[in-house]
């Protein structure tokens, strides 16, 4: 009854075009990038085009106390966009446009629906780079990434989205339209709201446009894939890299599992005897980057490893498409893929990537493991098949223990995928209840009629709602 | 169990799908249109609805499956391996099952899938297109009345004598290195004949023996990929009986789609038949696209007269992504004497064509080739060359209508341009 006339007045404000009833379309919203997770068709979907119209559909939701789940492409990994109680799904899509590019304060100026791709490719031509590039970069939105304050493969030298967002333009649950931050690099007025939005999962506001900081492309880079026959000889390599006061921009790791299943599958070329191999980039000034490629070297040597350099693009890419192959290759060995990204701090890998290796023995699980060493952020990977449910309850059980041994060396249940539906149950083990309580009093005091992305990051009880 | 049977056949490749969303990177309706039931990881959601009965099968939902190109991009850069083509048809034709074709499309296919009766009917269409269509230049023309076609499309006119009617059934050469038979397709004998002659003459001029079998007739494949199997199954057994009776090394196709049909539907769809299958896989075996055969013989430049053209190459997205002719093309492009390669940016990327979908979704259809135009446009091409008759006729459709000066050409037309007579 109420979504109907819900429907009706969502139709009236945004025209025909951006309201989507059919029973076929709205299954196609009713999941994202997640495994394991109930799925939940909404009862509408929209597709505003403006800002105005995301107010208006924000006062229909309020009228009618439906829930809005704001959504970009869907391919976040923690069940962020999945309507879980019905209601609106609000897609940003239709606001994809680059308003702005401001070579002079080194900024940009984005609607949500921008994909990250297109802003960098906007962007090239000036010399700039956007630096997040989560594994979703050719398909994820500036707005879901900004909500989901996504990672990527630079995080080590450039940082995460957070670091990179210096305005937004947000609708709150009462639909009024606020501004924060700008293009000033210095901002000190009143709280930090614009990293407080930064990774509120959609749970505060929908993020309505986004200014983000750019910097000047590096000159020159040079590339290197080292093998290691011992774990520790990889993890103590990463620990020796930073002690030279070398920060590069890529340093990833892939375990044995990982190492065997890519050459399998892809043949690339990689040796299957190592433990582990590390594809390490360094870039900037040309000088500067072959001092630290030689740093580097010395590096690995010293700790029992070989290592290939890069010569020309050709050969990088090479080098590259052994680390892109990972999860391609480990998602082809069983039907179902579950992609974990317990965090530690950086000297902690090796007690990591071993603490991982035992819980795949002990849970009998095939588990790679791949990820970003250089900022102790790993994707221990378990391949599985949905239809075994007493192997996915082993998997419940292996992803457990997964998060407390990351708690247990001091690291975070979550480095880049973010809580939603998929961790919620876990924050207290980090924060504990009242690190959970400060969480639920955030979310009461900016959406107290709990409208915006309900039932994710946390749930608020009966009453408090 | 093919994936002519039902969607049951398709279970592993659903369960495969990790809903990624990678596909949204590549799909070009789905950049049209930016909603997820348009993009390959909707379309696997819906069918595994289907398969788990939770979703009727509405027409509704068959038109979300008719919304997809079928051009592989998809599956070629899926991290999990997803056959998303064999998904799509297997829900097409489990749909088709139980909804049945709509009205015209079944009076269509159930013409193409009578030979004489439908090479009748062209060639009485090809004395009165006149009536229906007025001529615009030489080789195109357009509709008078809205006959099921939009008003602004530019069509090739039917030709007055279908290619296979032009020449003889075989063709020897002195000395033949090797024999062929040629599998024309549709487009080539009754739009196209010059493509048809260009091959032949290629052919021959390599010393080739080529037999062009009389009673072919349509592949099919317009028919398998809309979903209607059981009115394929007989032109599928029709060909395999033509093509395993005829002593040749290779079975040569001009058409990606065609190539398709022979290489891996044929296989698929009799697979269970008795007396068929291993066959089917025979003759499917011997499936080559001409550039394939042509970059397989000893090449020699003194048959080329240099041509002082600045090309570039358009990949048909079965010829390349479904029969794996990528290079092929480009090296033989690349080997004609004063000819200049001008490459696309994106060369893959679908036409838009896409068969009966531009009949169907002629403005989707529009839309996605309004891109290939642009990037057409950027290479400054004075000629566009492709290897599928269906590319080249929304192609030049397109070039046509926004007053562009290139012309589109076969591959094999290009190089028999260059074959010296003298």
């Amino acid at each position: 009854m109420f979504v109907a006339q819900a429907i009706a007045a969502l139709r009236r404000e945004l025209g025909e075009e951006n309201v989507i009833t059919s029973p076929e379309d709205l299954l196609c919203y009713s999941y994202d990038a997640t495994a394991d997770l109930p799925e939940q068709k909404p009862d509408v979907v929209v597709t505003p085009e403006n800002v105005d119209q995301v107010v208006k559909v924000v006062k229909i939701a309020r009228q009618f106390r439906l829930p809005i789940y704001p959504r970009g492409s869907g391919t976040n990994l923690s069940g962020g966009t999945v309507p879980i109680k019905g209601g609106i799904v609000l897609s940003t899509l239709k606001m994809n446009r680059i308003l702005e590019i401001d070579p002079s304060n080194l900024t940009a100026t984005v609607q949500p629906g921008v994909i990250i791709q297109d802003l960098n490719n906007a962007v090239a031509p000036y010399g700039l780079i956007y630096p997040p590039d989560p594994g979703t970069v050719a398909t994820a939105t500036m707005g879901g990434s900004v909500a989901e304050c996504s990672g990527g493969l630079r995080g080590l030298k450039y940082g995460v989205t957070r670091h990179y967002v210096m305005g937004l333009e947000v609708v709150l649950a009462g639909g009024e339209v606020i501004r924060y931050g700008g293009k000033t690099v210095k901002n000190v007025t009143g709280y930090d709201l614009v990293r407080l939005f930064t990774g509120s999962e959609g749970t505060l506001g929908i993020i309505t446009e986004i200014i983000v900081r750019l910097i000047p492309a590096p000159q020159a880079r040079e590339t290197m894939l080292a093998g290691f026959s011992r774990l520790a000889g990889a993890g103590n390599a990463v620990a020796d890299i930073i002690g030279q006061k070398v920060i590069p921009a890529t340093l990833e790791i892939m375990d044995r599992v990982t190492v065997e299943t890519v050459e399998n599958f892809a043949h690339v070329g990689l040796p299957t005897d190592v433990a582990a191999i590390l594809l390490i980039e360094v870039d900037g000034i040309p000088e500067v980057v072959k001092s630290e490629a030689a740093a580097v070297r010395q590096v690995i040597a010293k700790n029992g490893g070989w290592v290939k350099t890069a010569e020309n693009d050709e050969e990088r890419e090479k080098l590259w498409n052994a680390r892109r192959a990972a999860l391609p290759a480990l998602a082809r060995r069983k039907p179902t893929t579950i992609l974990e990204d317990a965090t530690v701090p950086r000297s902690k890998i090796t007690d990591m990537l071993l603490a991982v290796e035992d819980i795949g023995r002990r849970y009998n699980l095939v588990i790679g493991t791949f990820g970003h060493a250089g900022d102790g952020n790993l994707h221990p990977t378990i391949l599985a098949d949905a239809r075994n449910e007493e192997e996915m309850e082993r998997v419940r059980q292996a992803v457990e223990e997964i998060f407390r041994a990351a708690l247990s060396l001091g690291g975070t249940l979550s480095g880049e995928h973010g809580i939603g539906i998929a961790k919620k149950q876990f924050l207290p083990w980090e924060m504990g209840n009242s690190g959970v309580q400060v969480l639920k009093k955030i979310k009461q005091a900016l959406d107290p009629d709990n409208l915006l992305n309900p039932g994710k990051i946390v749930d608020l009880e009966e009453g408090q709602a | 169990m093919s994936i002519f049977d039902g969607l049951a056949a398709v279970e592993e490749e659903i369960l495969k799908c990790m809903k990624c969303g990678n596909c949204q990177a590549v799909c070009p309706l789905y950049q049209e249109s930016r909603r997820e039931p348009a993009v390959a990881r909707g379309k696997i959601r819906l069918a595994a609805a289907v398969l788990e009965g939770k979703l009727e099968p509405t027409a509704g939902l068959a038109e979300r499956f008719a919304l997809c190109l079928t051009c592989l991009a998809c599956v070629a850069s899926c991290p999990s391996g997803v056959k998303v083509d064999r998904i799509i048809l297997a829900a097409r034709t489990a749909l088709t099952q139980r909804k049945g074709l709509p009205f015209i499309k079944k009076t269509v296919f159930t013409g193409l899938s009578r030979p004489r009766l439908f090479d009748l009917g062209v060639k009485t269409a090809a004395r009165i297109q006149g009536l229906l269509f007025k001529h615009i230049e030489p080789g195109k023309m357009q509709p008078r009345f809205p006959i099921g076609l939009e008003l602004r499309r530019i069509l090739p006119p039917l030709a007055p004598v279908p290619f296979r009617d032009q020449v003889a059934e075989k063709h020897t050469v002195e000395r033949p290195v090797a024999t062929v038979a040629f599998f024309t397709g549709c487009m080539t004998n009754y739009l196209y004949p010059g493509i048809g002659q260009a091959a032949l003459r290629v052919l021959k001029a390599h010393g080739v023996d080529v037999i062009i079998p009389r009673l072919q007739h349509c592949c099919g494949a317009p028919i398998l990929y809309n979903g209607a199997a059981d009115m394929a199954l007989e032109m599928a057994r029709s060909h395999v009986d033509l093509f395993s009776g005829v002593q040749a090394d290779a079975i040569i196709t001009v058409c990606g789609t065609c190539g398709e049909a022979f290489k891996h539907l044929y296989p698929e769809l009799l697979e269970d038949i008795s007396g068929y299958g291993k066959r089917a896989r025979e003759v499917a075996a011997k499936i080559l696209d001409i550039t394939q055969f042509l970059h397989r013989l000893p090449f020699d430049p003194k048959l080329f007269k240099a041509l002082e053209l600045a090309v570039t190459y358009h990949q048909p997205c079965h010829l390349g992504r479904g029969l794996g002719v990528a290079q092929e093309p480009l090296s033989i492009i690349r080997s004609i004497p004063g000819v200049n390669y001008l490459p696309l940016k994106e060369p893959a990327r679908c036409c838009g064509n896409a068969g009966s979908f531009s009949l169907t979704h002629y403005d989707l259809s529009y839309q996605i080739l309004t891109r290939k135009l642009k990037d057409i446009e950027g290479t400054g091409a004075q000629l566009v060359v492709t290897g599928c008759p269906a590319c080249r006729m929304h192609l030049t459709d397109g070039l046509t209508q926004e007053q562009m000066p290139q012309n589109v050409v076969h591959t094999v037309e290009l190089l028999a341009r260059s074959l010296d007579e003298e």
